[in-house]
């Protein structure tokens, strides 16, 4: 403990990264309300509905530290980590609402956005995927020499399937700049973690696969900033990858049709009193960093944001139905991804649909 | 023109674009120190050394899973199944991850998936399958069959050239029975284009992979009998060539569709259902299947021996066709 408090003291950020945080966990918050609790009770959101309420602090600490020329593979409740990387809320918003101008043009759904020229590689649905995805990022990342990192987020009951185990162990042996974040949220849908996983803690799963594993409180952006900034700095300096455990909790169901009624009550209460975002607003607070008035305002900046950003995508038109036969193979003029938004939208590229050849 | 083995023509396309693209690096199960369980990556650890031709773990999911994020960095790996019934532990990665990653947002992995298929070797269920068609079915991917050596060093490249994940299913038969004329130096054969491996009058014999050659040894047989097969190797499976499936069916009027997959869900059904939408008029006669009956490859070499097509079994089906 006293190394890791000795390093908590050393990587502690600065006033403005501390307001930035404050900020997107707030965003954050308050994005996922308006589209889990509003917008999809109104119908305007269809389909699954996943949030990270309660659970923001860990994108927030991590993805924050990120530099240009790092990867991140974010989990579907890791929405600050897309927002820091640069996606916006009006892509964000078109996308939920199956926009035309949505970054996938209405093909796939809730936070499954990738952007290389942001660093961001989506989740897919069947969970691990990503992790060695994340190795082979690293690998390229490592071979480039240019000390940047790949940081993949997946949540506890994702550690079950072997493609975990099979990054963790590769990423070891090949000594790859990875950053493993297990946001562990204590239930995988309705699952808790007794009948996930037989030991107390994951961190085990580090050492067992050779290299630092380490437990965080995940609530506490604090800590995650400076387990992470550790884990970020071992990867840059070629030390090789990190397994971060950071514990939390889901405030709300696996989705936004499940009640969570299998998660006894009490536990809400008591998880609700380690909220992140409060302990850190009273925190700035109190070191004066930020005035109650100033907090006022950044509340109402962001409430605006996402007005707009749902105001953007209502009013976005839907696809046709016929661009969904487009871009199913990267062809000749395969410049869909490339583009600005708007000039997708202007020029559909051509049909590379799976007769065609194009070598 | 010089003459290579169909194994030789492989390493050859590699190794070329190896040299020409320093994107272009393999991984995969004992490829470096040993040079693969066939030898086709034999000498390139040497040659490219260690950060081009990586030995991996026993992680065939991470293996796919790692060239798409290396594709997705902007590299062009080449994977390697150390047997293409190994795939299986990787499917995940291959259907959901690589092939739906630019329909969904855009971005390019050119990746290339290689390893032998295939049965003839006595290697029993679980080095002998011919499992193309798990893949033909998932849009967002290309395969790739090559029978000559000619094609498998031409398709090699465009495997490797092309922007999209491609599976290239050698069959383990062929690597050094195989021997034809490769030209030195540079060439590709298009993704999605068949070839006429033999040409003919009477009967179109539509097939690839080793199946090619069973259909010219009965093609050689027949001839002696008086009747002219055609025989069309697909080389690609997806996308596969319909107007050259179509134009020999209009050419000879009859069809056999001939491959060493099993039978149900295979590329003859997709072909035959072509065939009855567009060359139903042209159809003198009933779309004959020959292929592996629906059960695993068996291991004891009369049990594999029944399960496989050979020269005979086409040869018997094209007469009586022929009589129709």
């Amino acid at each position: 403990m006293t190394k890791s408090r000795n390093h908590r003291i050393a990587q502690f950020p600065d006033a403005d990264t501390l307001g930035r945080m404050l900020y997107y966990l707030k965003l954050t918050r308050a994005a996922e309300e308006r589209i889990e609790r509003v917008l999809y009770r109104q119908g305007k959101i269809v389909g699954g509905v996943y949030v990270g309420r309660g659970q923001e602090a860990i994108a927030v600490g991590s993805a924050i530290q990120l530099d240009e020329g790092d990867v991140v593979l974010p989990s579907h409740r890791d929405f600050a980590a897309y927002v820091i990387r640069g996606f916006t809320l009006k892509e964000i918003f078109a996308n939920w609402m199956g926009r035309a101008n949505g970054p996938t043009r209405g093909r796939d759904n809730t936070l499954h956005l990738g952007d290389m020229a942001r660093g961001v590689i989506p989740i897919i649905s069947h969970l691990g995927d990503t992790c060695p995805v994340a190795c082979g990022v690293a690998m390229v990342l490592k071979w480039r020499g240019q000390g940047n990192v790949a940081v993949v987020h997946f949540g506890e009951g994702t550690t079950s399937r072997g493609d975990v185990h099979e990054a963790m162990n590769w990423a070891a042996v090949m000594k790859l700049p990875v950053v493993f974040i297990c946001n562990n949220n204590a239930y995988a849908y309705s699952t808790p973690v007794e009948k996930q996983y037989a030991v107390k803690d994951l961190t085990v799963r580090g050492p067992a696969y050779g290299m630092p594993g380490v437990k965080v409180d995940g609530n506490d952006v604090l800590a995650v900033y400076a387990a992470a900034a550790k884990a970020i700095a071992r990867g840059r300096a070629g030390a090789g990858p990190s397994f971060l455990e950071c514990k939390t909790f889901r405030m709300t169901g696996h989705s936004a049709h499940d009640a969570a009624e299998y998660v006894p009550h009490d536990l809400f209460k008591r998880w609700e009193e380690k909220d992140p975002i409060r302990r850190l607003e009273k925190r700035l607070r109190a070191e004066k960093i930020l005035t109650r008035g100033e907090i006022s305002e950044m509340d109402a900046k962001i409430q605006k944001e996402i007005d707009d950003a749902a105001a953007f995508a209502e009013a976005s038109p839907m696809p046709e139905g016929e661009t969904g036969l487009e871009d199913v193979y990267c062809g000749q003029n395969c410049n869909w991804g490339k583009t600005s938004v708007v000039s997708r939208l202007l020029s559909f590229a051509t049909d590379n649909g799976p007769r065609t050849t194009d070598n | 023109m010089p003459v290579m083995t169909y194994l030789d023509a492989i390493r050859q396309g590699i190794w070329e674009e190896m040299e020409r693209d320093p994107s272009v690096f393999l991984l995969g199960e004992d490829i470096g120190d040993y040079g693969g369980a066939f030898k086709v990556t034999a000498g390139m650890l040497k040659k490219f050394g260690a950060e081009r031709v990586i030995d991996t773990p026993i992680s065939e999911s991470a293996i796919v899973g790692a060239a798409v994020g290396a594709a997705l960095m902007g590299m062009r790996p080449v994977a390697e199944m150390q047997f293409m019934d190994f795939i299986s532990c990787g499917f995940d990665q291959i259907v959901n991850m690589a092939a739906k990653i630019h329909y969904r947002w855009g971005a390019k992995v050119p990746l290339v998936i290689r390893g032998p298929s295939g049965a003839g070797v006595h290697g029993g269920p679980f080095h002998s399958q011919s499992n193309e068609m798990w893949f033909v079915h998932t849009p967002g991917l290309k395969v790739v069959v090559p029978a000559t050596a000619y094609d498998a060093k031409g398709l090699i490249k465009a495997a490797i050239r092309d922007d999209n994940p491609v599976l290239y299913f050698e069959h383990k038969f062929l690597y050094r029975r195989i021997k034809d004329e490769v030209p030195e130096g540079d060439y590709t054969v298009p993704i999605g284009q068949a070839r006429v491996a033999r040409e003919g009058t009477d009967i179109a014999v539509i097939t690839y992979g080793a199946m090619v050659w069973t259909a010219l040894e009965a093609a050689e047989q027949l001839a002696k009998e008086g009747v002219s097969l055609e025989v069309v190797d697909l080389r690609s499976l997806l996308p596969y060539d319909e107007q050259a499936v179509l134009a020999t069916v209009r050419k000879c009027n009859k069809v056999i569709l001939l491959h060493e997959g099993t039978r149900t869900g295979g590329m003859a059904g997709e072909l035959a259902a072509l065939l009855a939408e567009k060359a139903f008029e042209d159809l003198d006669g009933p779309i004959v299947r020959i292929t592996a009956p629906d059960t695993p490859v068996p291991f004891s070499p009369p049990l594999e021996e029944f399960f496989l097509p050979n020269a005979k079994k086409v040869a018997e089906a094209a007469r009586k066709l022929a009589a129709y």
